[in-house]
């Protein structure tokens, strides 16, 4: 299991590929990995969006995705998980967050997959402020994701 | 006793701070805490609490030489 919080620029298919090949054993147990990666979009509430910056509160969000991945790894039968999340600034198209869920079956992956997304959004620490034409402004709401 | 005051985000920016540390009486809570470092601001009734990096309830204890961060609604992830 890995959780990282990462100022750097995200290649997330990559990152993919090298945590499986460092993670051998998921070849042949692992029926199913489900994957999600979610990119900054170039507009918001009807504004074009020119670039983004992600706050997190340092120790705190780590420990609260580790809190997430080790609930998700208790309520479903998982094989591995790795979430990483960006911070820092962003430009349209940069990938934001990726988390992968390996599991023997796809329901686990899927369902484990899918929490995860929702909880990071609504509980862990991180911030974004976001900038467009009239200038910078707070994002005060998370869209549903069900 | 003293605490350590973490502010975060659109907080820190209205508050013109990211935090302080205050010296407060032995019985107090992260309300508490909060009047301490603000000057006796009103908190905000969105605000969220954490103390020692764990979310706790405004009206939570704290100790000497805890952290107590305060912070808006998140906003991670991604569409």
């Amino acid at each position: 299991m890995k959780v990282e919080v990462r100022a750097t620029p995200l290649a997330p298919w990559r990152e993919l590929a090298s945590y499986e090949e460092a993670h051998p054993e998921l070849a042949g147990g692992a029926g199913a990995a489900s994957v999600f990666v979610g990119s900054m979009r170039d507009s918001n509430a009807g504004d074009s969006v020119t670039g983004m910056t992600l706050e997190h509160y340092p120790g705190m969000t780590e420990r609260e995705m580790l809190r997430l991945c080790e609930e998700a790894r208790d309520r479903w039968s998982l094989l591995d998980l790795l979430v990483v999340h960006r911070v820092g600034a962003l430009l349209p198209g940069d990938p934001i967050v990726l988390v992968a869920v390996w599991s023997t079956h796809r329901r686990e992956a899927f369902e484990a997959a899918r929490h995860l997304m929702e909880q990071l959004k609504s509980t862990v620490p991180f911030w974004k402020q976001e900038q467009t034409d009239a200038g910078r402004r707070w994002v005060e709401k998370n869209t549903p994701g069900y | 006793m003293t605490v350590a005051v973490k502010f975060f985000a659109s907080l820190k920016e209205q508050l013109g701070c990211d935090g302080a540390t205050v010296e407060i009486g032995e019985v107090a809570t992260a309300a508490d805490v909060w009047l301490q470092a603000t000057g006796g601001k009103s908190l905000p009734p969105n605000v969220l609490v954490a103390v020692n990096m764990e979310y706790a309830d405004q009206n939570a204890a704290v100790q000497d030489g805890d952290e107590v961060g305060f912070f808006p609604p998140v906003t991670g992830g991604a569409e």
